[in-house]
């Protein structure tokens, strides 16, 4: 792992495999999308709402596994100091709010001709709104500090906390509404799904994977390039005052 | 343990030099309690039914006014850097400044809730189920904003930046402070929630100072 902690063999092997990353990305929501929307039959109830559910489902899938990574960023980056797990943790903060985010909106977009509401206190929707608001706090934190390192740093720890907190806030929010309104919410994973929806399903998930793959790579290969601007800078600056010693 | 005594006697020295301080808190925790009904409207069947969560808000948001403080003092003006290369590890450290918030501004809040909860018309039973859910709650209260106050060091505005940080992982107490009042007001049982009120309250003693001394360190290097 740590032979990529050299920025310019990270950023080479990264240039092999963006493209196949972002093909593949392309590719698949662009299939996905075909057989969400023309080539799967609608839903005997919801009827062509159920479309939604291509975008939302995989949504949620990556705002859980993008703050997976974040965790596992930050614990390398505290355990070990590399230098690139901080720019993963960087670069993965703000995609995840992004999916959560679509989540919450695709999930209302979903709930008004489904339920009749925008918004259901539902046990699902509550504890993403928490993980929407943990995101924004990470991000937060990590834009709060003038030095760059320090908002790393506090933001891994944070990230970390958030990993114990998680479990804890997802069990007292199901228990918080299964007492108050049980069993009225629609079920995703109901009966079990049909092959002929759940096959876009899979292709939009593997989609969205490697969009986030795409992204997160040119944003840490963007990192890794600013930070180079910056020390050029900064060397040009002191050749400068070197030049012309200030009296 | 000494010097966890003596840490600890210092930390309520400090906060005893301002009392007024001390009471400000609990100023600020009437005046919220007291805001809500003008917003709602004066229906005691209402009020009663949302007091356990209004008290709960209230009490987190009075832990929150006064937690930024809680390393700020030190940090400013270079104790921190002592304390850090101390003796006492800074775990313990973090636990004792720590008790010392909670018992300068959550136990004053604890006590002060039978009065404030007049003008919800609470039962004297339900007052009491409050209490022992808020002095099982808000140890974990004061924990987690320990994290939050020691991570935000040296940010350019962490008054803003802590509760976005702390109020997310409130919300498990929320739930169980508040249902287990309500449970025992309408009569079940609310020994689950006051025991899961407690298991947070654990989880967060051990948790919280390994974080929130890790972000020290990070803080004053």
């Amino acid at each position: 792992m740590h032979r990529f902690a050299n920025p310019g063999r990270f950023s080479r092997l990264a240039d092999k495999i963006l493209p196949w990353t972002a093909l593949g990305a392309t590719g698949s929501i662009a299939i996905g999308l075909y057989l969400a929307l023309f080539g799967s039959p609608p839903d005997y109830q919801q009827g062509d709402t159920v479309r939604i559910m291509y975008v939302h489902v995989p949504s949620a899938w990556m705002s859980l596994f993008i703050y997976v990574v974040i965790a596992l960023a930050s614990a390398s980056s505290l355990i070990w100091r590399h230098p690139l797990a901080d720019l993963v943790a960087r670069g993965a903060s703000p995609l995840g709010a992004a999916f959560a985010f679509l989540t919450l909106v695709t999930g209302s977009l979903w709930g008004e001709p489904m339920w009749g509401t925008w918004w259901q206190w539902d046990a699902r929707m509550t504890s993403m709104l928490v993980l929407f608001f943990l995101y924004l706090g990470h991000m937060a934190l990590m834009n709060a500090f003038e030095d760059r390192a320090r908002g790393y740093r506090a933001a891994a720890i944070l990230a970390l906390v958030g990993v114990v907190n998680i479990p804890i806030i997802k069990f007292s929010v199901d228990w918080w509404t299964t007492l108050h309104q049980p069993a009225s919410v629609v079920r995703l994973d109901g009966p079990t799904i049909d092959p002929s929806l759940l096959w876009p399903l899979l292709v939009m998930a593997l989609g969205f994977k490697l969009y986030f793959f795409t992204l997160l790579l040119m944003s840490i290969k963007s990192e890794l390039l600013a930070a180079r601007v910056r020390a050029l800078q900064s060397a040009k600056l002191r050749m400068a005052s070197r030049a012309e010693p200030s009296q | 343990m000494s010097l966890f005594l003596r840490q600890i006697s210092r930390e309520l020295r400090l906060a005893f030099r301002q009392r007024a301080d001390l009471m400000l808190v609990v100023l600020f925790f009437a005046l919220v309690a007291a805001l809500f009904p003008f917003a709602i409207g004066p229906h005691s069947n209402l009020l009663i039914r949302i007091a356990p969560g209004v008290l709960w808000v209230a009490a987190m948001l009075s832990v929150l006014l006064s937690i930024e403080r809680l390393f700020l003092a030190d940090y400013e003006d270079g104790t921190l850097d002592l304390l850090v290369i101390g003796p006492l590890p800074l775990e313990l450290l973090i636990l004792a400044k720590t008790l010392v918030n909670w018992v300068t501004t959550a136990l004053p809040l604890i006590i002060a809730t039978p009065v404030v909860s007049v003008i919800y018309g609470l039962s004297g039973e339900a007052v009491g189920w409050l209490m022992l859910a808020m002095l099982l709650g808000t140890p974990s209260l004061s924990l987690t904003g320990a994290i939050g106050a020691a991570l935000t060091l040296g940010t350019r505005r962490g008054g803003i930046l802590i509760p976005l940080l702390v109020l997310p992982l409130y919300v498990p107490t929320l739930i169980f402070g508040a249902l287990g009042a309500e449970s025992a007001l309408a009569g079940l049982s609310a020994t689950p929630y006051f025991l899961l009120l407690g298991a947070i309250t654990l989880v967060m003693l051990f948790v919280a100072p390994l974080a929130a001394a890790a972000a020290l360190r990070q803080a004053v290097e």
